[in-house]
């Protein structure tokens, strides 16, 4: 293939990535986005494939063939909730391909280049190669907290912010050696800050604690995307540029999107240390929350439920951990089956991942237009009979919009306290990841369901289904 | 930024600038387009973009074909491995995942 027509192919396939990108605005576009996505790929792959500059197809197919088929294993196997894992470990490697590509990119003999062109190119190479290591660990690392191989908990290292400016010194310190040496004899100082950058990335993201793991992998995300778009500079490809810059922006708007959620600087969560407990020294005056936690078991719950006409389901990330998701969607039919108005409201971070909870429950065949973002479903909670709160905590806490004192005062939160009841399920009378009091569990009009989400919800949803099948006309009669 | 932008334009090559040109406004398209999607398919947003950012192996791509055992090579395909796992896997995750959304 000539030059020419596989900078027509690359054109074709940018254009490809963009209407990909556009098909997810909704869902019912969505799946013919991905396609155009695949189809972008095989066009970028093929052309590149066929222009003259690759030769040795030996060597492509023995290692696209395997990479294809543990990919297409991997991701046909993974459970949904275990998505925040792939997610984080396909940015790995993503970051281990920029470092690998712009090394080898160095080694390549004699590029042709002089002068402020061969400056910009080792620039080029530089930044690429420490934006991938700081990827390729940091991903690691999340993914080991995720799969919680590391402790959750953030790494407090004694000057760990001295720690990180020492490195990024030391990185620009290499980095005017590396633009001084002539040849390949730069090598070394590019692979003594591929060290440094790989520490950075593994301390960076050991200093973040888990429930932030939503800015973390948004910001992963984005960096991913910026190493791709190094490496197009370096390549002086257009399409890895375009590419890069596509998912560079889409990470950078959904860290923006969590952090807003969090009502939290993105500077603050990238420095990280919240959530250490530290947040623990309360202020004594008065604002304690007063009062004792009602509780209540299945049974009242289920008439609860019954007697309501219309729920609203406040899911978060305990739902997942409980795999609660198939039964509380299962009660979710029963309950429309018999004419309530069964909604559920999603917080933007819960879960472990942008979108996590939309995700789990259609995979519950939970119907989409039922799952509604927190800013459209917050007003409706004053004409609500029924909150069940299912594993969240901080995202339904009433003191981030009433106590300016609180840790987590001005961060947006489903104000589900309005509905007539609330019934919250929850282990224990723990405090959530941001270690603060909840005062909802000591209004009026809240009552606790302690345990096991999973066996709650499952002896909820046998009541439900026992008096369902006995007669249909049993539940709807009794309003 | 101002300042930045005509740092680069007095010190940069055009070679540079044109394919900066291409980065920028590609940024800007990104910018437009992501706003767009739906809060609810975030997850997916996560995995296509991942899928298609293996185009990195591209670069691998115009590595392998020197002397198999120079090292040019070695991490060329290296990187083809890793981002062909990346490419299938996000691109089938991301089918399987909405082919879930349903009505």
């Amino acid at each position: 293939m000539t030059n020419s027509l596989v900078t027509v192919a690359y054109i074709a396939a940018s254009a490809l990535f963009i209407l990909s990108l556009a098909g997810l605005s909704n869902q019912e576009t969505a799946r013919k986005g991905n396609v155009y996505g695949i189809l972008g790929m095989v066009i970028a792959l093929g052309a590149t494939a066929l222009s003259a500059e690759v030769t040795s197809y030996s060597t492509l197919l023995a290692v696209v063939v395997p990479g294809a088929i543990l990919g297409a294993i991997v991701a046909s196997r993974v459970a949904m909730t275990s998505m925040p894992e792939l997610v984080a470990i396909l940015h790995s490697f993503v970051g281990l391909a920029a470092v690998l590509v712009g090394i080898a990119n160095y080694l390549q003999p004699e590029s042709g280049l002089s002068g402020a062109e061969e400056s910009i190119h080792h620039i080029e190479i530089y930044l690429g190669v420490f934006i991938g290591a700081i990827t390729f660990t940091g991903s690691i690392v999340a993914f080991g907290k995720l799969r919680a191989i590391i402790s959750s908990k953030p790494l407090m290292l004694p000057a760990r912010h001295g720690l990180n400016i020492a490195m990024l010194v030391g990185s620009v310190v290499l980095g005017a050696q590396f633009m001084r040496a002539t040849g390949t004899s730069g090598l070394q100082p590019l692979l003594i800050m591929t060290g440094i950058a790989s520490l950075l990335g593994i301390h960076l993201v050991a200093a973040i604690g888990g429930a932030d793991m939503p800015v973390v992998i948004s910001m992963l995300n984005s960096y991913s995307g910026w190493a791709a778009a190094a490496a197009g500079f370096m390549l002086g490809n257009d399409l890895l540029i375009i590419t890069g810059a596509l998912v560079g922006s889409s990470g950078a708007i959904l860290s923006y999107i969590m952090c807003k959620a969090m009502n939290r600087g993105f500077i603050s969560v990238i420095l990280g240390g919240f959530g250490t407990g530290t947040a623990t020294s309360k202020p004594k005056d008065g604002s304690e929350p007063v009062g004792e936690a009602t509780p209540i078991d299945v049974d009242e719950t289920v008439e609860l439920l019954r007697n309501a006409k219309s729920v609203i389901i406040a899911p978060g990330y305990g739902m997942a951990v409980a795999q609660a998701q198939h039964a509380v969607a299962q009660i979710t039919k029963i309950l429309r089956d018999c004419g309530t108005n069964v909604r559920f409201g999603i917080h933007p971070v819960a879960g472990r991942l942008p979108g996590h909870m939309n995700v789990l429950l259609a995979e519950a065949n939970v119907p989409y237009d039922i799952v509604l973002e927190m800013d459209e479903i917050n007003e409706d909670f004053t004409e609500t009979d029924l909150v069940l709160v299912i594993g969240a905590n901080d995202t339904v806490n009433p003191s981030a919009l009433d106590d300016p004192s609180s840790p987590i005062a001005g961060m947006p939160v489903l104000e589900v306290w309005n509905a007539e009841n609330v019934v919250v399920m929850k282990r224990s009378m723990a405090s959530g990841y941001a270690g603060v009091d909840n005062p909802l569990f000591y209004k009026d009009n809240t009552q606790m369901l302690f345990g096991d989400a999973r066996q709650n919800v499952d002896a909820i949803l046998g009541q439900l289904a026992a008096l369902s099948s006995k007669s249909g006309a049993v539940l709807t009669s009794t309003r | 930024m101002g300042a930045a932008l005509l740092g680069i334009g007095i010190a940069a090559p055009p070679s540079f600038l044109t394919h900066f040109t291409v980065f920028v406004l590609a940024c800007f398209v990104g910018w437009q387009v992501i706003w767009n999607v739906a809060p609810a398919l975030h997850t997916p947003l996560m995995s296509v973009t991942n899928a298609i950012s293996g185009i990195i192996i591209l670069g691998g791509m115009l590595q392998i074909s020197g002397p198999l055992s120079s090292p040019t090579t070695i991490l060329g395909a290296i990187a083809i491995f890793v981002g062909t796992i990346n490419i299938a896997g996000g691109f089938l995750v991301s089918q399987r995942m909405l082919q879930m959304f349903r009505r």
